[in-house]
């Protein structure tokens, strides 16, 4: 179990607002979020975790109406301020609801982004391969025919390589977006168990709509309604005398 | 790495560029045609040449009156659009309505096929077989006349009238289509009382750009309408549309004659009726698809 | 009553499909009679000699070539440069007054009468560039003439490209243009092929854009260099059905068959394409 002082800081989000247009999406969220933690991000629909997600990485820059004030640091340097956007998402990665793999092999796709960095050794890339594969509970059951084009596997197996596909990247940071939505139970644990393998190296943010999830593979839960975040606080605690009504009431199925 | 940051920049700027290009050419095309086609109106007024009712350009002295031109070229497209307009809204209506299947299939792509088909080709067929049958049916002196134009033209237009009038059909929500029928509709009752006024705005489109296509086309006009510079009185008679002027002519001009500039100020004429008519089109279109 | 409202459908019905029929048969008859009776000139000899006696007798080989020729220098023009203004408006664009206008000014393009660009090329390219009545000249004239069919061909197939693959790209740290040459570009070729393909299609059969443009009248040779005139078939055919008396019909027809085939095969090449990768997708 976590302790709760000596972690490392990681990235800090301080009186965070964001708006999409006229619409608002987050209103003065503050956190933090640790390094070798699993935070877990609940709420309902709606509850602004995908755009709190959006903003770690900067993916919120591609929409056009996107507005925000406040801070987001990463390792103490501001994130929109002082980073730069493809340097930011390099170092934090993000894996998607749906299996995104692109229409390439597994080993392309893997490679993608070490080779759009500028990787071109192809024994290190060949390595990078099998390194992620491996953390992502994958190699086994590809290694002998990289070259298949990855729509062809499952959807539980096309995740993991979504994952592989962001381990390559070597990022500091992952964002888990409801990773499992969209996979059967078993996917679904070959996933939570590699989240909890690789915590150790990572800092790893899960949003999820599933609070048996989070209460499963995160140390610190956050929970967000109507942009807001309402609680945050260590699993154990969140689940058994969380200090919200709110909070009571989402975890014990009254809404959401 | 700032070195990549350069390359970047240097290919957004390219794509950027090449992005508003179009506009520029836009412009481009008509500066040059202003630029000496209006040195034209330094020797004959712009009334005269609109409306002047001679185009004499190698006599002395010269006319540079469009008139039979424009009446040449407008004859020409009203056989053509009254030809074509019915037979490709019928034609449209049953190959995205009634046809099914292969057929289908085959239909659309033979419509693809037939607007392929070069415009010099289809003047070619229209003297050579075209204009000899009319001739014979109608007994003239000469086949090649203003229907002869006409026809080929309407020929050329169909694919154009189809298939926008099909997009415009196939636009049509389902759901005019079942309640229609529910209601006890036959399919063609459907069909005339409500597909057709509910694709209205995307047919007035198809027409109007089947209008310029006629309008525009050059060469299958120069070859079948006779080259008669006359004020047209009838279709069975030899005309000049503005189009086939320009081509004729244009090698016999000496450069920087009147008429040279002449025939680049038939040119602006041509690009302002194109202009008008595909902004109005372009209008319609979008109405109908919102 | 019910009874009434059938007949008429019989009747409308049947008008309907007698206009189809008539297209078709029409455009069949044109098919036909072209390729009935130019069957007859198309020999090895006709297609790869010179022409002599003025155009009345022998083949039509500096004219497929320079078709050929001013056709590949035409696309090397107008494919980059269209592209790049498909990928300016859905990549790089956001919806605009100015992406209205550049949409609008596209429109207007693919209507200009081909006479009009002949015109404009003639007093761009021809005199004030000094390129002269050249291949060059043609081929930048037909370029801009077919730049509309690429951009909106181009522009569909880059639309329909998932947005998720850019998205997925640039979570991997790619930059925009890495994105687009990467993640969107290499699944929008086929796409832009057929486009492509239809464009080459329909500069090879133009004739107004390059009377004065390129189109030489008896040139028995092939052209020395791209500043060159050129023949082509569109105009050789025009010339000798127009021109020149006492020519055989079989060398006329002769030339249309061919001109009608190198388009006609052109352009059902790209509807088998296209029906061929629409399948092929693997999203």
């Amino acid at each position: 179990m976590v302790v709760d002082a000596a972690p490392t800081l990681k990235m800090a989000v301080e009186d965070w607002s964001v708006w999409y247009g006229s619409l608002r999406a987050l209103t003065s969220v503050s956190m933090a979020i640790r390094h070798t933690e699993i935070l877990g991000v609940i709420g309902p629909a709606n509850s602004g975790k995908t755009s709190l997600l959006r903003s770690l990485n900067r993916m919120n820059d591609i929409n056009p109406s996107f507005r925000y004030t406040g801070r987001v640091t990463l390792d103490g340097r501001d994130l929109y301020r002082d980073l730069d956007g493809q340097q930011v998402r390099r170092r934090i990665g993000i894996v998607f609801a749906l299996p995104l793999p692109l229409p390439l092999s597994i080993r392309d796709n893997v490679t993608y982004g070490p080779r759009l960095r500028g990787e071109r050794d192809p024994h290190r890339l060949e390595e990078l391969t099998e390194r992620s594969l491996r953390a992502s509970s994958l190699w086994e059951e590809v290694k002998d025919r990289l070259d298949l084009q990855a729509v062809k596997l499952s959807g539980g197996q096309q995740q993991r390589l979504c994952i592989a596909r962001t381990l390559a990247m070597e990022p500091e940071v992952i964002l888990f977006d409801e990773p499992c939505s969209g996979l059967d139970p078993v996917s679904t644990a070959k996933v939570e168990e590699t989240m909890l393998q690789l915590k150790a190296q990572y800092t790893i943010m899960l949003v999820t709509n599933n609070t048996k999830q989070a209460a499963r593979v995160s140390d610190r839960v956050a929970f967000f309604l109507m942009g807001e975040l309402i609680e945050l606080d260590r699993t154990d605690r969140i689940f058994t005398a969380p200090r919200d009504q709110r909070t009571n009431d989402y975890i014990t199925g009254r809404f959401g | 790495m700032a070195w990549q940051r350069w390359r970047e920049r240097l290919i957004e700027f390219a794509i950027r560029l090449c992005g508003i290009s179009s506009i520029a050419i836009v412009a481009l095309i008509f500066l040059f045609l202003a630029q000496e086609g209006s040195a034209l109106f330094r020797t004959v007024s712009i009334a005269e040449f609109l409306s002047g009712n001679r185009w004499y350009p190698i006599s002395d002295p010269p006319r540079f009156g469009i008139l039979p031109l424009l009446l040449g070229s407008g004859l020409v497209t009203a056989g053509a659009v009254a030809l074509s307009v019915p037979v490709g809204i019928a034609s449209a209506l049953f190959v995205s309505e009634i046809a099914t299947g292969w057929s289908k299939d085959v239909l659309k792509t033979g419509i693809e096929l037939v607007a392929a088909i070069p415009s010099v080709v289809l003047g070619f067929i229209g003297i050579t077989v075209l204009a000899p049958a009319i001739k014979q049916a109608c007994g003239l002196p000469t086949g090649l006349t203003a229907l002869t134009g006409s026809i080929t033209l309407a020929f050329m237009a169909m694919p154009t009238v189809v298939s926008i009038t099909e997009d415009a059909l196939a636009a049509v929500p389902r759901g005019h289509r079942e309640a229609a029928l529910a209601l006890g509709a036959t399919r063609w009752q459907m069909m005339w009382r409500v597909l057709l006024p509910a694709a209205g705005s995307g047919i007035v489109a198809a027409v109007m750009l089947g209008i310029g296509r006629v309008i525009g086309e050059t060469m299958a006009v120069m070859m079948v309408t006779g080259n008669a510079a006359v004020i047209p009185h009838t279709f069975l008679r030899p005309v000049r549309t503005m189009t086939a002027t320009i081509a004729a002519e244009m090698g016999e001009t000496v450069r920087g004659s009147d008429h040279y500039f002449a025939l680049f100020a038939i040119g602006i004429v041509l690009f302002t009726i194109s202009f008008t008519i595909n902004m109005v089109a372009d209008l319609f279109l979008h109405r109908e698809r919102n | 009553m019910p009874e009434r409202a059938m007949a008429i459908q019989r009747v409308a019905f049947a008008l309907l499909f007698a206009s189809t029929l008539l297209v078709g048969l029409a455009a069949l008859a044109a098919i036909g009679v072209i390729c009935v009776r130019g069957t007859g000139a198309l020999s090895w000899e006709f297609l790869t000699t010179m022409p002599t006696q003025g155009m009345r007798a022998g083949g039509i080989f500096p004219a497929i070539v320079g078709t050929l020729e001013l056709v590949g220098l035409t696309v090397i023009f107008a494919l980059p440069m269209g592209v790049a203004a498909a990928i300016y408006l859905t990549e790089y664009a956001a919806e605009s007054w100015l992406t209205r206008l550049v949409r609008l000014a596209i429109v207007n393009l693919s209507g200009v009468p081909s006479v009009v660009y002949g015109l404009f090329g003639l007093g761009l390219f021809v005199i004030f560039c000094r390129f002269g009545t050249s291949l060059l000249a043609g081929a930048l004239t037909l370029a801009i003439m077919i730049l509309p069919v690429i951009i909106t061909a181009s522009e569909e197939a880059l639309r329909s490209v998932p947005k998720s693959f850019r998205e997925v790209s640039l979570s991997l740290g790619a930059s925009r243009w890495q994105t687009v040459r990467h993640a969107v570009l290499p699944f929008a070729v086929p796409g832009i092929m057929t486009g492509t393909i239809l464009g080459i299609g329909r500069a090879a059969g133009e004739t107004a854009p390059i009377l004065y443009t390129v189109a030489a009248f008896y040139l028995p040779r092939l052209p020395r260099s791209i500043f060159d005139q050129a023949m082509t078939l569109p105009y050789h055919l025009y010339v000798i059905s127009t021109q020149i008396p006492n020519i055989p019909q079989t060398q006329r027809y002769g030339t249309a068959l061919v001109l009608l085939l190198l388009v006609l095969s052109l352009n059902l090449l790209a509807v088998i394409l296209r029906a061929r990768f629409r399948r092929r997708r693997q999203w």
